[in-house]
């Protein structure tokens, strides 16, 4: 079934327009006429606007217009339910809506809006805009907050069950972890350019991880009709989840040419990066583990305390837990408390990577406390079958990540003793952790149309945020059709598409490879259809189950010099091109974060999206593939997750405490690879945050006023070419049978998970130090 | 940014004369000054540019060495006079910023850029340098990155740079050209500390414009090193940086002078480890009273404790490898 280009190593079919610099991002599109938006922030956390000074503003070099929540175009009250039925995303801020009120929440909130002809003049006015507050209570330290702190609605398991298992379990390792406010600061800042068409009419260029979501919040918002929102989104410079939601500039762009009557470009800052487009939150972890002497694990508590803010997001630190290791008692509970920082939102491994943070550490506290080997504990403690949920995962190769990592990184040569290897003045030390994250699919609808020359266009809305969507898109096409890469063009990135889902919870890959490789195979067996039937083809009167596809043609398995070209197919049949748009829907039954609200929210977004009409090509609707009985079944059957193992080196400078990751090893089990090398950088640069997570990433805030210290790139670290060493990567490669026809899972997430855990791990094997407070810096580890 | 007026110097009498108006401001490389004019900081009615004037030149003079104030950072890091006499100077230099930068930045705005303190950056924010009067938001804050030495209670900020650190403990002149003539400033009287008048980084007089830095020759070449601490192994600011300067007789220490970045509002001299070491054996107990005797007058703030043994070790680090002729 699967030929043999899915999965190579190919370039990225992007690559070339990137680095020349000819891939069009958000920022680059200028429509005629537009004029910039510079928002001004609050520079207060919490209070009352008590007046707007916009005089001296109104007078500076160029100012077309200033927006307050006075004279703002009025929102669409925020309703989820009603969002989601037209096809509406994800807002960042559910709580409050940009310009609509006179309530500020966080540091940086927007309270104003300059529209003037040039970026700078918009700038320079909204530095003039006076703004003066009636300050409220403020609510900024998470210690102090936690006594008004809330249990959630959903998500609290076997609350109270494992503490007394634990104390009187044979070894206890009972400790807190702490992890502070990230940003995630891709590479490209958010930017949206919006033009009115007309009044019902728009279109908006953004950089998002979903266009149809962004479509469908922005026509909620603005009253119109999904349809009527053309959301383009050629190409995005990362995302990491912060471009997931739809975050309160892309309104106030839409707004602000809605006021000026011309198209509007909003820039945003790495500034307002750090306060307006989310962050991952501060969390507290309560981990206890128990286990008796042998090793063997008999409870495991994780208990976050985290916040939320103007949103109902909040961090799911305890995931990795219902998920890892055989503990026959497992409590894992929340805690959020509000504070008045903007929200949180999802990024990169939301939950696992800042709980495989703390379970991997404890795991290695417990095999510490046993005196036995960390990876020996986790291959006891090893499950094969989902803990909470009762079914056996649909694929499981831990046990050979774990064999394989060993092997290719020497950890047979690991001192268990801590601070026992020291070179001059450098002390070394080896860690592991284990890496998992769920593998998520969700409905998605491709349209690919084969021409008579023997190429083949293919549009979906999906879109590609650095990933390689471009690439494994035309791959699987390619090698199902056997038409050569260069021949296929990809359209993504475009609202107006069939149906594609957001790129978020690793689900791009799998989801659109499915709906392309279903409607390649349907396309492939009506060309074959017609020709065998056709008494001008070579192939006439053989069986369409014995033919293959190569160098855009048709030809018999068995005897490769009967064939028939796809021009020659299309030409006797007098049609320029053969066309198909299949949706393919995995599941009937709910997703695997079902007590997730906002897992809940897509699946229903997802479905109304898909209802709506799909451009591309001739635009035919798009048909329903047949229900998959099977994909049900299996759903029921199995829980889905990838793992890994990852191995970190690290060399700590013993008088200045600098540490340093000198070598890293990632062994994946991802379900079959779809591109080897796409899927490699995925898993690198996965590493590389995970390395930014452990060693150097915090947005600290100032507990007086709730302005993040930590304001650029200058003062919140993310880690440059001298901090990354060599990293590799592994992959097992079998494919899982029961997540797709191809057997493919999600990447994007899984390579950050344990990343924390293995260096921190290996930084308590170099030095004797455990540190249980993130990031690691310097001062830690004299 | 607000906007302002652009004037491109011919001469230095023309560009004294035109940056010698209120308001006006000094560009060369821009590499701070434009991000603090982004960041409405920095509010100049006039900038003057400079990068024409003849002042790029590195060349011998019959004590040293005299480097002009805008040759950029890059070259005066590379060039064999600076490498051969003073590899301290140019490990320093390679220790800031990155490459693209260091490429833009020139030694005279090295010297005159503005601490990277968050409350200075940030406009909504209290901070008497940036706005005298209003308050140190660094005080009772995130002070992790702020000064444990000679510091006020009106400002707690550091001096950023790397290159100016080496500067104190190789005894640099600045020589500066201002309305009232030219004068030279002992490189350790250059900056201020903050005292009452925090929104003063430095001596100069306004309209003053360094024209070249000049060092004296010295016999510090075979045992120096720069040595910087910091949260990731580039393009980071120092949590702690030592300059340190040996000049040895045998095992003897005849001459040492050590200076530290990211500890105050000025590069550090720590004149007190430097006593401390006259005479002695160049051993690791004499780095370890050296560095004792400079710390134990430090005053960190609640962030920034650490800072104390991190400069003690830093300290004695930096003595070792110079002692070693700069190896570990």
């Amino acid at each position: 079934m699967i030929g043999d280009v899915i999965g190579k190593p190919l370039d990225r079919k992007d690559g070339i327009l990137k680095v020349t610099g000819r891939a069009k991002y958000a920022a680059e599109f200028t429509p005629k006429d537009v004029v910039y938006a510079f928002p001004v922030r609050a520079r207060v956390a919490s209070g009352t606007i008590s007046s707007i000074d916009t005089t001296a503003a109104k007078a500076s070099p160029g100012v077309i217009q200033i927006l307050t929540h006075e004279n703002a175009p009025r929102l669409t009250p925020y309703d989820q339910q009603a969002m989601a039925r037209g096809g509406g995303g994800m807002l960042g801020e559910t709580q409050v809506l940009p310009l609509q009120q006179d309530k500020v929440f966080y540091f940086g909130q927007y309270v104003a809006v300059v529209i003037a002809d040039t970026f700078e003049n918009a700038r320079a006015g909204a530095n003039l805009v006076k703004v003066a507050y009636a300050d409220s209570k403020l609510a900024i330290d998470l210690d102090t907050e936690m006594p008004n702190a809330q249990a959630p609605a959903q998500g609290q398991t076997n609350e109270g069950k494992a503490s007394p298992v634990i104390a009187s379990s044979e070894i206890r390792v009972d400790n807190v972890y702490r992890t502070p406010t990230e940003n995630h600061h891709p590479m490209e800042p958010h930017a949206t350019v919006a033009v009115w068409d007309s009044p019902e009419k728009l279109t908006i260029y953004d950089s998002t991880q979903g266009v149809k979501n962004c479509q469908g919040s922005t026509a909620y918002l603005f009253g119109l009709k999904p349809e009527n929102v053309h959301v383009i989104s050629p190409f995005v410079g990362g995302g990491f989840g912060c471009k997931g939601g739809q975050w309160p500039h892309i309104a106030v762009a839409v707004m602000s040419a809605k006021a000026v009557g011309r198209p509007v470009k909003l820039n945003i800052t790495r500034q307002m990066m750090v306060t307006n487009v989310g962050r991952r939150p501060e969390t507290i972890q309560h981990i206890a583990l128990g286990a008796d002497k042998s090793g063997k694990m008999t409870a495991l508590l994780h208990h976050t305390d985290t916040y939320k803010s103007v949103s109902d997001f909040f961090e799911r630190a305890g995931v990795p837990s219902t998920t890892l290791y055989g503990a026959p008692i497992r409590e894992i509970t929340y805690k959020v408390a509000k504070l008045n920082v903007g929200a949180p939102t999802f990024m990169r491994a939301p939950g696992e990577t800042p709980g495989s943070f703390a379970l991997e550490s404890a795991m290695d506290e417990l095999a510490f406390a046993l005196n036995m080997d960390p990876i020996a504990l986790r291959v006891l403690n090893h499950t094969s079958t989902d803990p909470l949920q009762n079914k056996p995962f649909s694929l499981d190769n831990l046990l050979d990540c774990y064999r394989i990592g060993a092997e290719k990184f020497g950890w047979s040569k690991r001192n268990a003793k801590p601070a026992a290897r020291r070179e001059g003045r450098y002390l070394y030390g080896i860690g592991m952790a284990t890496a998992t994250y769920p593998a998520n699919r969700s409905r998605a609808s491709a349209r690919i149309q084969v021409k008579q020359d023997g190429t083949a266009e293919i549009w979906c809305a999906s879109q590609d945020i650095g990933t390689g969507t471009y690439t494994i898109i035309a791959q699987t096409a390619a090698d199902v059709l056997g038409i050569p890469m260069e021949r296929i063009k990809v359209n993504i990135g475009d609202s107006l598409l069939p149906q594609g889902p957001g790129s978020g919870g690793s689900q791009t890959a799998v989801s659109v490879t499915s709906a392309v490789l279903a409607t390649a195979q349907e396309l492939k067996k009506q060309l074959a259809g017609m020709a065998v039937n056709d008494p001008g083809s070579r192939l006439h009167g053989h069986g369409p189950e014995n033919i293959d596809a190569a160098d855009s043609r048709l030809y018999l398995r068995d005897e490769g010099s009967i064939h028939d070209t796809y021009t020659d197919i299309l030409k006797r049949a007098n049609l320029p091109n053969i066309e198909m748009c299949l949706t393919v829907q995995p599941f009937q039954s709910a997703q695997p974060q079902e007590s997730n609200p906002q897992a809940k929210q897509q699946q229903q977004s997802q479905q109304n999206q898909a209802k709506q009409p799909a451009a591309g090509g001739a635009g035919a609707p798009c048909e329903m593939q047949r229900s998959d009985p099977e994909a049900d079944a299996n759903r029921q059957k199995y829980s889905f997750h990838s793992f890994g193992a990852q191995f970190a080196e690290v060399r700590v400078d013993a008088d200045t405490g600098m540490p340093r990751v000198t070598r890293f090893l990632s062994v994946m089990d991802i379900g079959r690879v779809l591109n080897e090398k796409t899927a490699r950088s995925q898993i690198i640069g996965g590493v590389v945050y995970g390395l930014g997570q452990v060693l150097m990433e915090e947005t600290a805030y100032d507990k007086r006023w709730a302005n993040p210290v930590s304001r650029t790139l200058a003062d919140y670290h993310v880690p440059v070419n001298l901090d990354v060493p060599e990293i590799d990567v592994y992959f097992i490669g079998k494919p899982d049978p029961h997540i797709s026809p191809i057997g493919a899972r999600g990447i994007g997430e899984i390579g950050i998970t344990g990343v924390a855990g293995a260096v921190a791990n290996a930084i308590f094997n170099a030095t004797g130090k455990r540190v249980r407070d993130l990031p690691i810096t310097p001062d830690k580890l004299l | 940014m607000r906007p302002f007026h652009y004037t491109r110097a011919t001469d230095q009498p023309a560009a004294i004369s035109a940056a010698s108006a209120a308001g006006s401001k000094y560009l060369a490389g821009g590499t701070n000054l434009v991000d603090l004019m982004k960041e409405d900081v920095e509010r100049p009615s006039t900038l003057v540019d400079i990068t024409r004037l003849t002042l790029k030149d590195i060349h011998p003079t019959t004590n040293g060495v005299s480097i002009g104030a805008l040759a950029h950072n890059t070259e005066t890091a590379n060039h064999p006079l600076i490498r051969q006499n003073y590899p301290l100077l140019t490990q320093a230099i390679l220790a800031g910023a990155t490459a693209q930068l260091r490429n833009m930045a020139t030694n005279g705005g090295n010297l005159n850029q503005r601490t990277r303190c968050p409350y200075f950056y940030e406009v909504g924010m209290p901070c008497n340098k940036r706005d005298p009067g209003s308050g140190c938001g660094a005080i009772g804050g995130i002070n992790r990155m702020h000064a444990i030495f000679g510091w006020s209670d009106k400002c707690i900020a550091v001096h950023p740079s790397d290159m100016c650190v080496a500067l104190a403990v190789l005894d640099a002149q600045v020589k500066v050209a201002g309305p009232q003539g030219e004068r030279t400033i002992a490189f350790t009287d250059y900056h201020r500390l903050p005292g009452d008048t925090p929104e003063k980084d430095n001596n100069l007089a306004p309209g003053e414009l360094v024209t070249s830095i000049e060092i004296p020759k010295n016999n510090f070449a075979a045992n120096s090193y720069y040595l910087k601490v910091r949260d990731r192994s580039s393009y980071a600011f120092a949590l702690v940086s030592v300059a340190a300067a040996l000049e040895m007789n045998g095992k003897r220490i005849k001459q040492a002078r050590i200076a530290m970045g990211g500890v105050a509002h000025k590069p550090w001299r720590a004149l007190e480890a430097e006593k401390v070491l006259i005479g002695k054996d160049a051993t690791e107990a004499n780095f370890r009273a050296a560095a004792d005797a400079e710390m134990a007058n430090a005053k960190p703030h609640d962030y920034n404790k650490f800072k104390v043994e991190l400069g003690r070790r830093a300290i004695v680090r930096a003595l070792s490898r110079a002692a070693n002729g700069g190896a570990a």
